[in-house]
């Protein structure tokens, strides 16, 4: 008999049907990948599971038994774990703290922390995940945070354990390791549900997969006779290819960062001493876990606050201090990190924040003062024909488009005055395959007109596969940039996970690591 | 100098501070408990009035001190469900939903009273409660006069300083409050209702407000008059974050706020001292409050998800 069974979930949104009818099982020991677009509707069948929504229609059952609805605490104690994408950790709080509230009965004097605290310590060995029970999550390096919303869901006898993208936000030897743990486990009994958009991790951890488009099961296959390409066709629908970059000479240094340093230095996140030059005609890509101060780079170079040591020239010209005026003025393009904070004004009409960082030109206004609504209208309208973006029109407000169109109407905002530098964080994050494969043709159409392009992603499949160089970001400093394919994805993966040793000798590990990978 | 030396060194001045303190503790672990669990309470100022009436009322209509003291606490207890509803269920905005049940609060206490004594022009007294000597150690030197000679509802404030500690650090329901105020969806996860949580934190909180305003009609003074209550609500407001959270701080932060003002009223009587305005001595604990607290509040770890709404099923 399955563990789980998942009869005819059915969950509505409004209009929009987030789960229609879906059949899922699961048996002790298995690992089924449940792979999906972001909206193809995995987290919220994740979240029925778990009692956080409750089904319009279908019935869970475990072990045979019917699950109650909508309890997160009947789920719970039924057994079903479940690591969210986002920790549901309390920073300020430590991990016994954590693991231990709704464990025991709420009204007691007294809390059991001599017996909790033997049972964590004998379960961390038992399954391998290390951790010290009275360091606050605050001191924790993601993975350990990990480690520990794993323990919180086997402390409470997990027999079906959900994990929600984990691999988001790990290097790829934290992944490794989770990889690891997860196989322990399953060979103990466990079940578990790995949620998932790429591909390569679920080919190596499951066992069976389930495809998830548009709210529908749309298929299951067994692991074992499944590749890359069958899995993509199914989740996505159709055949998408991502560009390739063609191979081009890089001209002359558009920017140039010489020993950039930022206050308040002793928080990992603060820049110290940056040295990073891009040319025409080039991609530099930034990898590192984020939070390593990937996000002061990109505010630096958008003019959104100051350096306080060091040099930026751009164009050849050194910048004393730096406004978002000048960047712009200066040809800087920029797609920031969340397009719905800081991209656009989702309350603003789509002309609106298309015209929004060219209010003075007169493409837009009269003498300068004076906003030309006509003019600025036709002009959206040119801007919403070339780069596609799906609408009602230019007068339809900015919230009601889809993540992709959203990023459409930024790359058109950046792209569309010629800049000569594109600052480009995370361009490509959360959108589903087709706008994935646009803005990336899109950037890689603007490096081969000659801009100079700063690409920050925290997935290193994207950075190898657009970048001419990358540079690695940790604790806020820069390792110098390398040509893209002298080193291999683990060599990265240790440079992101701060490991010094590996930034050393580079020609000579890289040629033999790579000579390695091809062996293979 | 000498003369300032002196004060310190009295016993006056101490009993007096103890005296002073024991209101500003309730406010500030009601509010501490609210802020804790992710409420903040902008109706203290009002909850402390409504007390501070109910509780009188409740003695000059012919009960007993005590039952004045518990029918405060659950007035108090009702406006803090409501400010509850509002912010916890409902998700209003905390600062706007509190600045209405001081409102609310404070006009409806003078209401009442003027309802129920609509002639009174010098306001009627109450028998209030009296100085119990705690037998023993209340022989002991400048202590014995300082702390164990005071009021009940005095020994009670500074027994919550210790208990509303164990409470938050040391049992389960501590536990999920503060996690509440941490990390809501946390709580949620691990099979509890934060709404409930948050609920209970804010009833009781607002209860031991409600006490702190009853202390001042009925322990300090004998009567109700209005204004009593005079700021400090928004004085306790600021405690909290002086202590950065923690009930043993709050106390400090307290007793040194009633230490300036037990301080500033014997200094104004010294010879000499009248060179000074006394309005200068009226300023001075707010300004070294506020001095304080600019080098206290600003390592404070403060609880993540203060003033954040939380709503059950929403995307995270």
């Amino acid at each position: 008999m399955p563990v789980l069974q998942l009869r005819n979930i059915t969950k509505r949104f409004g209009s929009l049907t987030a789960n229609d009818s879906i059949d899922l099982s699961l048996a002790r020991g298995e690992v089924l990948a449940l792979l999906g677009e972001n909206g193809a509707g995995k987290t919220t069948l994740m979240n029925i599971l778990f009692g956080h929504y409750r089904a319009d229609e279908g019935l869970i059952e475990i072990d045979g038994k019917p699950l109650l609805p909508g309890s997160t605490e009947a789920a719970i104690s039924a057994g079903i774990g479940m690591v969210h994408q986002h920790f549901t950790l309390a920073d300020n709080l430590t991990v016994l703290e954590n693991i231990t509230l709704g464990t025991e009965p709420l009204w007691s004097w007294r809390q059991n922390s001599k017996a909790a605290r033997q049972k964590l310590t004998q379960m961390s060995s038992e399954f391998g995940l290390v951790i010290n029970p009275d360091a606050e999550i605050a001191d924790l390096s993601v993975g350990e945070r990990q480690r520990v919303e794993i323990l919180k869901a086997l402390y409470r006898d997990a027999r079906v354990l959900i994990l929600d993208e984990p691999t988001a936000v790990l290097t790829p030897q934290e992944a490794d390791d989770l990889f690891e743990t997860l196989r322990s486990l399953t060979a103990k009994g466990l079940a578990i549900i790995f949620i998932s958009h790429k591909l390569h991790e679920i080919l190596a951890i499951s066992n069976r997969v389930a495809v998830l488009r548009r709210g529908a099961i749309v298929g299951e296959v067994k692991t074992e006779n499944a590749d890359k390409s069958l899995l993509a066709e199914m989740m996505v629908g159709e055949k998408i290819t991502r560009p390739t970059p063609r191979s081009i000479k890089h001209g002359k240094a558009v920017l140039r960062l010489e020993n950039v340093s930022t206050k308040g230095a002793a928080t990992s996140s603060s820049l110290q001493n940056i040295d990073l030059i891009i040319n025409a005609h080039e991609i530099v890509g930034i990898a590192g876990v984020s939070g390593n101060g990937q996000a002061e780079l990109a505010d630096l170079l958008s003019g959104l606050y100051q350096h306080d040591s060091g040099s930026i020239e751009l164009l050849g010209e050194n910048l004393k201090s730096i406004s978002t005026r000048d960047m712009l003025s200066r040809g800087v393009g920029r797609i920031p990190e969340d397009r719905h904070k800081s991209g656009v004004v989702g309350d603003m009409q789509i002309w609106e924040n298309l015209i929004s960082e060219d209010l003075r030109s007169k493409t837009t206004s009269k003498f300068g003062i004076f906003l030309d609504k006509s003019k600025a209208i036709n002009r959206a309208e040119d801007l919403i024909a070339k780069y596609d973006i799906r609408c009602k029109g230019p007068l339809a407000e900015t919230k009601l488009l889809s993540g992709g169109n959203i990023q459409k109407l930024i790359l058109a905002r950046a792209l569309s005055p010629n800049p000569s530098f594109i600052l480009a964080n995370q361009p490509v994050r959360g959108l589903d395959e087709g706008a994935i494969a646009y803005v990336q043709t899109q950037l890689l159409e603007a490096r081969d007109r000659g801009v100079g392009i700063l690409l920050i992603s925290e997935d290193l499949d994207e950075l190898m596969a657009l970048s001419d160089k990358i540079a690695v970001m940790y604790h806020g400093k820069l390792s110098p940039a390398f040509e893209n394919g002298s080193k291999t994805i683990a060599e990265i993966g240790l440079m992101m996970a701060g490991q010094e040793s590996s930034l050393k000798g580079t020609p000579q590990a890289g040629a033999v690591a790579m000579e390695g990978a091809h062996a293979n | 100098m000498m003369d300032l030396l002196e004060i310190i060194l009295s016993t006056g001045f101490w009993a007096a501070t103890i005296r002073i303190v024991s209101p500003l503790i309730f406010g500030t672990l009601g509010e501490l408990i609210c802020e804790r669990a992710g409420v903040l309470n902008l109706g203290i100022e009002g909850i402390m009035t409504i007390g501070a009436m109910a509780g009188w009322m409740w003695v000059y209509q012919g009960g007993d001190l005590w039952g004045g003291v518990i029918f405060a606490a659950t007035v108090g207890g009702i406006f803090g469900f409501l400010h509850a509803i509002f912010t916890v269920h409902l998700g209003l905005s905390q600062h706007v939903t509190g600045i209405g049940i001081t409102l609310f609060g404070s006009s409806l206490s003078y209401f009442v009273y003027r309802m129920l004594l609509p002639s009174a022009t010098t306001p009627p007294k109450i028998v209030p409660f009296q100085t119990y000597k705690i037998p023993y150690l209340s022989d002991l030197p400048v202590v014995g006069e300082a702390v164990f000679s005071q009021t009940p509802l005095t020994y009670l404030a500074l027994l919550c300083v210790p208990l509303v500690w164990y409470m938050l650090q040391r049992t389960p329901i501590g536990l999920a409050v503060r996690m509440a105020g941490e990390n809501p969806v946390a709580v949620e996860a691990q099979g509890i209702n934060v709404l409930a949580v948050r609920t209970g934190a804010v009833v009781v909180g607002s209860a031991l407000m409600a006490i702190g305003g009853a202390f001042i009609t009925m322990s300090a003074f004998d009567a109700f008059f209005f204004g009593m209550i005079n700021g400090r609500g928004w004085i306790c407001v600021a405690l909290v974050i002086f202590a950065s959270w923690r009930p043993g701080k709050a106390f400090l932060g307290a007793m040194l706020f009633a230490g300036l003002e037990a301080f500033q009223v014997r200094a104004q009587q010294i010879t000499g001292a009248s060179i000074i305005p006394y309005q200068f001595y009226l300023m001075l604990p707010y300004i070294l409050s506020i001095v304080a607290m600019v080098f206290m509040a600003r390592k404070a770890k403060y609880p993540h998800a203060l003033l954040v709404p939380f709503r059950r099923g929403e995307r995270v």
